[in-house]
């Protein structure tokens, strides 16, 4: 990872209108969630206002069936969707990180039996299992953003070893060798730094993805439990009420596509950035 | 008297990247007449394959011709739409590419691609087309044609891809045919038998070629004249005998230097240019070649005249027009002759 | 080919195998006592012995993953703990709900992908392009039960134009009422389909425009759009067989959410129904079938690209 490299990207990602926005986006909802205190209203204080009240200056996002304020239940509800998302992205990156230089580094019967172990686990429904062990275990957050990692690992894990192999074979890294780098040392000192430009695409990919699975498990009623609240169970509650009040379903439902959209714009942007050769002639 | 197919006139090419615009061809111009065949020369990002595009009007964004002309039988060739260069692509003038391993789509069979060219420029009618091609590879030395045209790409070797991008190339006559390097990425043995066939062309036929090429050896057994190109101009241009016997440009020497000498008796060394090419997005106001030329002098730093140095031979330098200038007082001295 | 082919054939069966010992695993892990579904409140300790021994669970694991094992390559996959139906028969009847929405959003995807993502690709960055990738980004951001439930807010309950639930109107029984009520969760699932494929399709044409043989054929004075439609289609289709054979998974289980919204009567229900009622036979049933159809799909997306593509005639 080298000074160009980054400065491409730097150029890619503010000459993109897209990728500004996305940024800006995604700096806005953090922000929301980080200081969702400060919001005057209490996420699960009922009758903070009349039940189902439309949006209006005291209320942007209206109340909920039990009066609660729509905006800062939204604010929390963000919280708990990008924690999961952040935590659950870092844990299998982290997991598809280790099995993919692992098995990209030492090959033979090693990579063998990690990508067969791989192929396995891809061969299951993963949002069934989803569904399975989020009834198995209880759901809490803590758990569901270990769920989420478990099944999401397993694309990293095949870039960073695809990546690993080829960077293995570059001179530098077979001098390094060569010399007498002990494997450890050679992972840490010569591959990773390497890899870190699939890890962030992959990773960015990732948290999109991460969110798109908690809002859909709470929008089934498995994800995190009343009476906190994320936007997918939000969406949950809002169904029965869709005829009356709409835009309970309106608010949390284009919350989750604005944040899972700057991620994938921001993913692609990335990639592009990356890796220059990409796009030159 | 012959006839003047092909003019091109000051022609300026460049492509925008992030970093400003790349001046691939810098102000050429040439010509190219009915039969002959050119030989364009020069190392790689001289802005040979680039002039071959334009040519052809194949420059595509982010490249656009920012200056110049060019005539093909007498009609400005840049006004033309689209519609009416597709009708002369391929049909008066065509191309053969470097890699004949990429040139043809691998999921279609070879009979098909060259059946949609015929189909395309003559009219002919699929069983007609088919004869057609069957008798075209037979012609570019490819036994057993029928059983051939019904196999895909991946089933010929680089040597048969090529004479069947030839074939492709001359199914409609071409007035002229751009050959862009193409037997660079061939065998030795291979690379002579496809030289051939281009003899044999030009030796049955009157269509003209455009010899690109980097290999001065290819140059020497097939072309009549040649133009030598650097920095995304044109250095020299003359006969062949002319450049090779008497060069003129310094780039040219250092060309002919770096090449292997066959049958002078004693090995000789191969003298490499020395440096590198110039970088065309900020290209040197002066000769391109000034910084790595072994006579450069202050002079060098301005953008030299074209000098013709003797009928039909003309050299981008300094170095001619002070000879030629020494000449002019001496009209009576019969040839241009230059020793060191 | 034959041997590529055959190869591939071997492969399948370790990762079956493989899956499973997973799926085994998970039936084993799964906490509740399965024996307690056969128990009534006046029978006695020793019947629940016997019923547990009949059952062979007093026996070692590998032996009881062997009887499973036999049981389900019998077709047996065991019955329902809430309803006592076999798990195989109930998969069966909803089957046809499940495919019939699922393969006509595939191939609605497929159809409209095809063209919207070659077009996308042969005028990169033009607004066409910048059109066509904006709603493929939607398509792959959209939460889709909110995109369902969107359009059912619209279509249903203020347009009253197309049902909301389930796949038929009681004591109706024509075609064009299932099709009515399939209007929306088709849509809905055909969106979420097309928005990868075209991606896809866009990025690869991209890449085949940039091949030798493209720009080669401008030279011979082909247009645009016969190179577009007679020589880059074939590159483009080719990886979507591949495309096709990873989407056989989620035809069963890929509907979980989307049918769920609707009350489609198909695999995915009876599915969320099975977790919510811990119904430990019927989710396993599920997993392992859809497994069973990823793995074999896979394998028919890769034997059918041996035979279409030429070039893997050669190399075996």
């Amino acid at each position: 990872m080298n000074q160009t490299k980054w400065n491409h990207l730097k150029q890619e990602l503010f000459s993109s209108k897209p990728g500004i926005a996305a940024l800006c986006l995604l700096i806005v909802l953090m922000l929301g969630a980080i200081f969702a205190f400060l919001s005057p209203y209490d996420p699960n204080l009922m009758n903070a206002g009349k039940p189902f009240s439309t949006p209006d200056g005291s209320h942007w996002f209206g109340t909920d069936d039990y009066g609660r304020d729509y905006f800062a239940r939204a604010l929390y509800g963000g919280r708990v969707s990008l924690l999961v998302g952040f935590a659950s992205m870092v844990m299998a990156t982290a997991i598809g990180v280790a099995v993919g230089v692992i098995s990209g580094y030492f090959g033979g019967w090693i990579d063998s039996l990690l990508m067969r172990a791989l192929d396995v686990i891809s061969s299951i429904p993963s949002f069934l299992v989803l569904l399975l062990l989020s009834v198995f275990l209880k759901p809490s957050v803590g758990n569901i953003i270990v769920i989420i990692a478990l099944l999401m690992w397993m694309n990293v894990a095949r870039i960073v070893r695809a990546e690993t192999m080829s960077i293995k074979e570059r001179e530098y890294v077979l001098y390094a060798r060569a010399s007498g780098q002990g494997a450890g040392g050679m992972i840490l000192l010569h591959i990773i730094p390497g890899l870190i430009p699939v890890i962030i695409v992959g990773a960015t990919n990732n948290i999109a993805s991460a969110i798109m699975m908690e809002s859909s498990l709470s929008f089934l009623g498995f994800g995190v439990q009343p009476p906190n609240a994320t936007w997918g169970s939000m969406l949950n509650s809002a169904q029965g009420y869709i005829a009356q009040a709409p835009y309970l379903a309106l608010f949390p439902g284009l919350l989750i596509l604005l944040t899972v959209l700057s991620f994938n714009v921001l993913g692609d942007i990335l990639r592009v950035g990356l890796e220059p050769k990409l796009d030159r002639r | 008297m012959t006839e003047r197919l092909l003019s091109v006139d000051n022609l300026k090419v460049s492509f925008a990247t992030r970093d400003g615009d790349n001046q691939a061809v810098r102000g050429i111009s040439f010509h190219i007449d009915k039969g002959e065949t050119l030989g364009i020369v020069g190392e790689s990002g001289s802005g040979k394959s680039v002039t071959a595009r334009s040519i052809m009007s194949l420059i595509s964004s982010p490249g656009r011709i920012t200056d110049g002309s060019i005539q093909f039988r007498g009609q400005d060739c840049l006004t033309w739409s689209e519609k009416e260069w597709r009708k002369l692509r391929g049909n008066r003038i065509s191309m053969i590419f470097q890699d004949p391993m990429t040139s043809l789509n691998p999921l279609k069979r070879i009979g098909q691609q060259l059946t949609e060219v015929l189909r395309r420029h003559r009219g002919l009618d699929r069983q007609q087309a088919n004869n057609e091609a069957e008798r075209l590879l037979r012609e570019v030395g490819i036994s057993d044609a029928k059983t051939r045209l019904r196999q895909y790409p991946h089933e010929f070797s680089g040597g048969m891809r090529q004479r069947v991008m030839i074939a492709m190339a001359l199914s409609c006559q071409p007035d002229l045919l751009i050959a862009d390097e193409p037997t660079t990425a061939l065998d030795a043995t291979i690379q002579a038998q496809i030289l051939d066939l281009f003899k044999n062309l030009k030796q049955y036929s009157d269509t003209s070629i455009a010899l690109i090429t980097h290999d001065l050896g290819v140059v020497a057994q097939v072309c009549t004249r040649v133009i030598v190109m650097y920095g995304g101009l044109i250095m020299e241009e003359g006969r062949v005998e002319d450049i090779f016997y008497r060069p003129q440009h310094p780039y040219t020497k250092g060309l002919l230097g770096s090449l292997p000498q066959r049958g002078s008796g004693s090995r000789e060394r191969l003298v490499p240019i020395e440096g590198t090419p110039p970088n065309l997005l900020a290209p040197p106001s002066g000769c391109p070649f000034a910084e790595r030329c072994p006579q450069a002098f202050a002079r060098c730093a301005e953008m030299p005249p074209i000098v013709e140095t003797e009928k039909g031979h003309y050299s981008m330098c300094w170095l001619s027009h002070q000879a030629a200038t020494a000449d002019n007082h001496d009209l009576t001295s019969e040839g241009v002759e230059h020793n060191e | 080919m034959r041997q590529m082919i055959i190869r591939r054939l071997l492969q399948t069966i370790p990762l079956l195998f493989f899956v499973s010992i997973v799926c085994f695993a998970m039936i084993k892990l799964a906490p509740g006592d399965p024996v307690l579904s056969f128990v009534t409140p006046n029978m006695h300790a020793d019947d629940i012995e016997r019923i547990r021994h009949n059952l062979g669970l007093d026996r070692p694991a590998y032996i009881q993953y062997l009887l499973w094992l036999k049981q389900l390559l019998q077709g047996d996959l065991g019955y329902s703990l809430v309803n006592h139906q076999p798990v195989l028969g109930q998969i069966i009847d909803r089957l046809p709900a499940t495919a019939g929405l699922m393969g006509s959003a595939i191939l609605i995807a497929v159809l409209l992908a095809i063209p919207l993502g070659l077009i996308a690709g042969a005028n990169r960055n033009r607004w066409i392009d910048k059109i066509i990738n904006l709603i493929a980004y939607i398509g792959i951001s959209v939460p889709l039960f909110w995109l369902a439930i969107l359009l059912i807010y619209i279509f249903a309950i203020k347009l009253s134009l197309l049902p909301s639930m389930g796949m038929r109107t009681i004591g109706e029984e024509s075609i064009g009422d299932v099709l009515r009520h399939g209007i929306l969760p088709c849509s809905v699932l055909a969106f979420g389909f097309l928005a990868g494929y075209v991606r896809y399709i866009r990025s690869s044409t991209i890449g085949q425009l940039k091949e030798d043989y493209v720009q080669i054929q401008y030279a011979f004075g082909s247009n645009k759009w016969t190179i577009l439609f007679r020589h880059v289609i074939k590159h483009v289709l080719l990886p979507i067989i591949t495309l096709l054979g990873m989407s056989m998974g989620d035809l069963v289980a890929g509907a979980i959410v989307t049918e769920t919204v609707f009350s489609w009567p198909g695999i995915g229900s009876l599915g969320m129904t099975a977790v919510r009622g811990m119904d430990y036979p019927i989710i396993m049933g599920i997993t392992l079938f859809s497994s069973l159809l990823l793995i074999l799909g896979n394998l028919a997306a890769d034997i059918l690209y041996a035979i279409v593509d030429p070039r893997m005639k050669v190399k075996g």
